[in-house]
């Protein structure tokens, strides 16, 4: 399968199989303007299958949350054709507004406008916890 | 401006200066009787605890201050649909600091980031209850003049008990501690404690369901209630509550100097034939709850202990 090479923008590369339609949603990329392929299950030396991300332009993302959701995530940033930046996020301290609280107790339950926010309590095994109520996030 | 909604944002030398100055308003209360003058406590009980309530009230009148507020989210705004952000934000305007109870998990901290005066957490759901743990860390203290080298004996429901967990989070920062957690399969303490808390510190632990096993080798017994509505059945209540049940005879192995605890109110869990018993600590625990209370109030409003 061929997609159209991009001149300005962003690949999103190695984002487990799987993966790519849940990133599109929480990065909110459905309210872009500009073109976005979404390629699933592609062949990987390294992976197997992996889900890649186009976008065509550079916009400002949301690297914490990206972090978050998949550090083993490459991102390209694409500049007249050319690869001119490539990096892998790192774990965020504090995620906001990402995932939910899923803890009935939470005062987040009650009172609709808090934000609802994470910190990493754990790197080594990737946990985070509500500031609030100190549940752990539930990943998928 | 600081505020005290987790045991854990206390260091342990914060905890032994609150320590330190409850014990010199034990020792010389009038020292103490006017540091609060014309400053007003608000106890924001969103949910009804009236003991605890109670022993705020009376730090805050012992320190010379005044107190305001309510007693169940019925006689407050809360029942009109106002949030927590801003009724804190509200009554910052009339009071120098805030005790607050609410049923909700993390409410306190919630209001901790709104209000302009210092809160203390007077205990969100099950989740944190810091001033339970001072008064618990107090009488240890006072009981054995140290929190380090202790073996500290926890009896009953290990697993729902917010009171255990967050002592068992404060003694595992001192050297020398040994847990010894004494409870039935269905309420043994939770594997975030064992993952996130005793894996992390120099503490040891074992867990039983032998009351009378543990007794000998322990310096403190931490005695909880075991509520029947934690059980599936009946019938497994009715056979493991009375094995959770301190009695006279069971204390016949204790050390001579061993210290009872209890986070009160108890129900039949402790007998009321130990209450003579000079190991029985539970009615001074409440007491030092109030002194603790005191060292708190004047930590968070920034006043100074009085010059000897
Ligand atoms: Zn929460």
């Amino acid at each position: 399968m061929i997609i159209d090479e991009i001149h300005n923008g962003i690949v999103i590369d190695h984002i487990r199989a799987g993966g790519a339609m849940e990133l599109y949603r929480i990065l909110g990329l459905e309210e872009l303007s500009c073109s976005v392929a979404i390629i699933k299950n592609a062949t990987s030396s390294k992976m197997g299958k992996k889900d890649i991300i186009k976008i065509d332009e550079v916009i400002d993302l949301d690297l914490d949350v990206l972090g978050y959701v998949d550090p083993g995530i490459t991102v390209n940033i694409i500049r007249e054709g050319e690869r001119v930046q490539k990096f892998k996020p790192t774990l965020p301290e504090r995620v906001t507004n990402v995932i939910k609280c899923k803890n009935p107790r939470c005062i987040t339950t009650t009172e609709q406008e808090l934000d609802h926010i994470f910190k990493l309590t754990d790197r080594e095994n990737r946990v985070y916890r509500c500031i609030y109520c100190d549940s752990p996030a539930k990943r998928k | 401006m600081r505020s005290l909604i987790d045991i854990l944002d206390l260091t342990p030398a914060e905890i032994g200066d609150l320590l330190d100055t409850a014990d010199d308003i034990i020792a010389r209360p009038d020292a103490y009787a006017h540091l609060c003058d014309r400053k007003k406590l608000a106890t924001l009980f969103f949910e009804p605890s009236t003991r605890t309530r109670l022993s705020f009230e009376a730090a805050m009148y012992e320190l010379g201050g005044q107190v305001l507020g309510f007693s169940e989210a019925s006689s407050s705004s809360a029942s009109k649909g106002e949030s927590v952000s801003d009724t804190v934000q509200v009554v910052s305007c009339y009071a120098d600091i805030i005790a607050m109870r609410h049923p909700k998990e993390g409410a306190p901290m919630v209001a901790s980031m709104k209000a302009s005066v210092p809160i203390i957490n007077a205990g969100d759901g099950g989740h944190n209850h810091p001033t339970q743990t001072l008064a618990d860390l107090c009488t240890i203290r006072r009981q054995m003049g140290r929190l380090d080298n202790l073996t500290v004996g926890f009896c009953g429901d290990l697993k729902f008990g917010r009171t255990v967990h967050s002592l068992i989070s404060a003694l595992s920062r001192h050297t020398g501690i040994k847990f010894v957690l004494i409870s039935p399969d269905e309420l043994r303490i939770p594997t975030y404690i064992r993952d996130d808390v005793l894996a992390h510190s120099d503490a040891t632990y074992v867990e039983t369901d032998s009351l009378e096993a543990a007794m000998p080798e322990l310096d403190i017994l931490y005695m909880t209630r075991v509520q029947r509505e934690r059980f599936f059945n009946e019938a497994d209540y009715i056979r493991l509550k009375d094995s959770y049940i301190l009695t006279p005879d069971k204390l016949a192995t204790a050390k001579p100097e061993m210290a009872i605890l209890h986070p009160l109110p108890r129900v039949n869990e402790i007998a009321v034939a130990v209450d003579n018993d000079p190991r029985a600590c539970y009615f001074k625990q409440v007491l030092n709850g109030k002194y603790m209370r005191m060292a708190l109030i004047l930590m968070l409003l920034g006043i100074e202990r009085p010059a000897k």
